[in-house]
């Protein structure tokens, strides 16, 4: 495990973190702008005076950090650029050929900075940060620079490196879809302060968070690809089936899937004439009001949760209470890597 | 007195003073760029004196400062026996304080202008504060360098109130060329001074014309 | 300097002459002071009103040549009247000497000012390409044969003020100034001076020239006269000039 222990205050604002972090996989980040992600990944990296649990220089610390503007050296070609952090490596050398590889920037090793695509750079960024051997990765909203469409193509690259670097990575993102897909354990930020931490899937299932209600409300389950039908594919998530649109490789290693509480709906009966394709069984497992109008209700599916956004009014009208079988409507699901 | 021995004279003042304004200006100007001291305003308006002061101020208090009774002139006497005044030396110090500004606002400028996030990024891929210095900002501050250069080595070629100052007009090794044409001028040679002008402004013009292509073909590589 | 400019400059834009319009004299700056105190007098005793701009003579002969609106031009050499007078600027006959200057060795810290040529580091004279006081110290340098040993040494300054401000902070050992400068009540205090013998240098006569440019004035003539009087005399010598013939 590591160790986050960082105390700073800057104005108005304070940061007081003290949590610890799994020393692999992706740890994300999460908060709204001003929650001090920013602050605390730059106090991690030694960016920050004052405050921090160590006092050594930023160089000293083996830390590869991405911003969230790649900043690549314009004066260096992307060779030049990856080169930089290896050759001031003090530790083991990471071997580059496989990091080329896993971001796909074989071809742009000659190209300068300025001629490359947002997503082309960013690559080049994470490459150089990663060449720097470093013993953790931080990333500050590194696709937040990008339209949607680079995004989306640079998703993928992430996900290898989910998959395939053996180097924790802390992961600052604002954005509950990114987190959901590629993270393995989650920190909510609030106001400078740890609100929750723990492992990804079970905190987004739990009610009683306020930052992650309306929009980033939400569970993720694995569940494999087993067959296919009308263009849609059935996963198995150990305690049932759902069904997503698209055709996944069946048999293939579990995927993760997203399923936003505002896509979940509840009812007492199984319906009968329905264009919602997945209804499961459930039970209440804990009902907690967010504000007037809307509750997020806790549903148990065997041994996982699924989380579905009512409102106080249907609340009532069913008389829904913790411990009652129900059936879940799940409406749409997305599909996560 | 020679046509071209004073406009030797200062092209080599105008270098020397240059190559010795990059060597001090550039950490002092790199400090003022990264610095939150509550010194920087008073640090900066000590280096922009020179633009205010008349060459003729600057130059009187040099001849006191650097004269053998002055705190530096002094010091000089007791080193080499010699004085700071009247020498090649002296006017080096004198066109160093001169052209100061010249020199340190434009590469302070451009160091201003480096993104911050560059030089943390440099930091954060292991370069110490000295290393991202000479690896990083030095490279990408190439045009206030050269506009440093070309602003000090041109100041200084055309300096004469300083110079008349403590100079001591003494040929071939104070007497420069803007000293000489105001003597020619002086005493009615109205031709050696347009010879030595036109020597000098094309002599000038040659110089900064090679500098910009230098920075043109530097930038565009 | 600036005020020639000044003068200048509301010269053209004042266009034409206004009645009261006080005579304009251009003075040399060694003879500024001195020429201060006669103007006093001058007014004094004529009620006239004198304007005077000081500078090098050098300055003021090339504003005179380019059409500056002086009436009297007092040089501090005999050459530049001269070539007034050949090139028809200045009324032809008018050109006489108001006062000679007299060349000093001055030295802040030296007991013997003849010994401090041969043993200071620096000997400050005038330019002598351009300043008459520079060209007669030459001048008695190379007549006593001095010459050789001192020209190694010589710091140039642009006139005897300049030669004063070397010698007073000490870093020329000793300078050939006028005596007229140490008459200032600003003279700095010196250990020693010594006369140069006039005889053994070019003559600084300083002269005077009337200047056509605004015609003969009545007033012009009558600052000559006033010049060449007792009074003034008196007033010239005291400030370390010789006198005028």
């Amino acid at each position: 495990m590591i160790r986050l222990r960082h105390k700073l205050s800057k104005g108005d604002f304070v940061l007081d973190v003290d949590t610890e972090i799994p020393d692999a996989g992706i740890t994300g980040i999460f908060g709204e702008s001003g929650s001090g992600k920013t602050t605390l990944l730059r106090c991690i990296a030694g960016l920050e005076r004052g405050g921090n649990s160590e006092d050594l220089p930023a160089h000293k610390r083996n830390v590869g950090y991405v911003f969230q503007e790649p900043g690549l050296f314009p004066h260096l070609t992307v060779r030049g650029n990856i080169d930089y952090g290896a050759r001031r490596a003090t530790t083991r050398r990471v071997d580059g050929a496989p990091v080329i590889d896993m971001l796909g920037i074989g071809d742009l090793l000659d190209r300068r900075p300025a001629s490359l695509s947002g997503g082309e750079a960013q690559r080049v960024a994470i490459a150089a940060a990663l060449l720097r051997s470093p013993d953790l990765v931080l990333m500050d909203e590194p696709l937040a620079s990008l339209d949607r469409k680079r995004r989306d193509e640079l998703l993928p690259y992430f996900d290898r490196l989910h998959d395939e670097l053996s180097v924790p990575v802390i992961y600052v993102s604002h954005d509950i879809d990114e987190i959901s897909r590629l993270c393995d354990h989650l920190v909510l930020l609030d106001k400078g302060l740890v609100a929750a931490s723990g492992d990804l899937f079970d905190v987004v299932s739990r009610v009683n968070v306020p930052m992650l209600s309306g929009r980033n409300a939400g569970v993720v389950l694995w569940a494999t690809p087993v067959d296919h039908e009308d263009g849609l594919t059935r996963f198995d998530f150990g305690d049932g089936d759902i069904w997503a649109p698209g055709e996944f490789e069946t048999g293939r290693s579990p995927m993760r899937l997203r399923i936003s509480a505002r896509d979940v709906s509840i009812v007492r009966e199984r319906p009968q004439q329905t264009t919602i394709l997945n209804v499961l069984r459930a039970v209440v497992e804990e009902i907690h009001t967010v504000d007037r109008a809307v509750a997020l209700v806790r549903l148990g599916v065997g041994n996982q949760s699924l989380l579905a956004q009512v409102t106080n009014r249907s609340v009532s009208r069913l008389e829904l209470q913790s411990g009652e079988r129900v059936f879940a409507q799940v409406k749409s699901v997305t599909v996560r890597h | 007195m020679s046509l071209y021995g004073p406009l030797w004279l200062s092209a080599q003042l105008a270098f020397v003073t240059m190559v010795v304004l990059i060597l001090i200006g550039t950490p002092l100007a790199w400090w003022l760029s990264q610095t939150s001291s509550r010194w920087k305003p008073v640090a900066q308006a000590v280096v922009a004196m020179p633009i205010v002061l008349p060459p003729t101020v600057l130059g009187f208090y040099l001849l006191i400062l650097l004269g053998p009774d002055g705190t530096v002139g002094r010091w000089w006497v007791e080193l080499t026996g010699s004085t700071l005044t009247f020498s090649f030396t002296g006017l080096v110090i004198a066109s160093c304080i001169y052209s100061l500004p010249f020199a340190v606002q434009p590469i302070q400028n451009s160091f201003e202008a480096l993104p911050r996030q560059t030089l943390e990024r440099a930091w954060t891929l292991g370069a110490s504060r000295l290393d991202a210095f000479f690896s990083v900002a030095v490279p990408l501050s190439f045009r206030g360098f050269v506009s440093g250069m070309v602003l000090a080595f041109a100041h200084t070629l055309g300096e004469f109130g300083v110079v008349l100052m403590v100079g001591g007009n003494i040929p071939g090794e104070t007497r420069v060329v803007s000293i000489a044409i105001y003597d020619h001028v002086e005493s009615l040679n109205y031709a050696a001074a347009h010879r030595m002008s036109l020597l000098l402004l094309g002599f000038a013009f040659a110089v900064l014309l090679g500098m910009y292509i230098f920075n043109r073909k530097w930038s565009t590589r | 300097m600036h005020r020639t400019l000044v003068l200048l400059l509301i010269a053209f834009l004042a266009g034409p002459v206004v009645a009261e319009d006080p005579l304009r004299v251009a003075v040399a700056s060694n003879f500024s002071r001195t020429f201060e105190q006669l103007a006093v007098r001058f007014s004094e005793e004529t009620g006239i009103v004198v304007d005077s701009a000081t500078g090098s003579t050098g300055k003021l002969y090339a504003q005179i040549v380019n059409g500056a609106p002086f009436d009297v031009f007092l040089a501090a050499d005999a050459d530049r009247p001269a070539l007034l007078e050949a090139s028809g600027k200045a009324v032809p006959g008018s050109r006489f000497t108001y006062a000679t200057g007299r060349l000093v060795l001055w030295s802040r810290d030296a007991d013997d000012c003849v010994e401090a040529l041969h043993a200071s580091k620096w000997v400050a004279l005038a330019n002598p390409d351009t300043a008459p006081y520079g060209r007669a110290a030459r001048d008695f340098l190379q007549h006593a044969n001095h010459w050789q040993d001192v020209s190694g040494r010589v710091a140039y300054a642009e006139n005897v003020m300049q030669v004063l401000q070397f010698a007073a902070s000490g870093n020329a050992g000793v300078g050939f100034v006028a005596e007229s400068l140490l008459n200032s009540p600003y003279a700095p205090t010196g250990s020693c001076t010594w006369h140069v013998p006039p005889e053994t240098h070019s003559p600084l006569e300083q002269q005077a020239v009337l200047l056509t440019s605004n015609g003969e004035d009545e007033r012009a003539i009558r600052l000559f006269e006033f010049l060449q009087s007792d009074a003034a005399i008196s007033i010239i010598s005291k400030n370390g000039y010789g006198e005028s013939r």
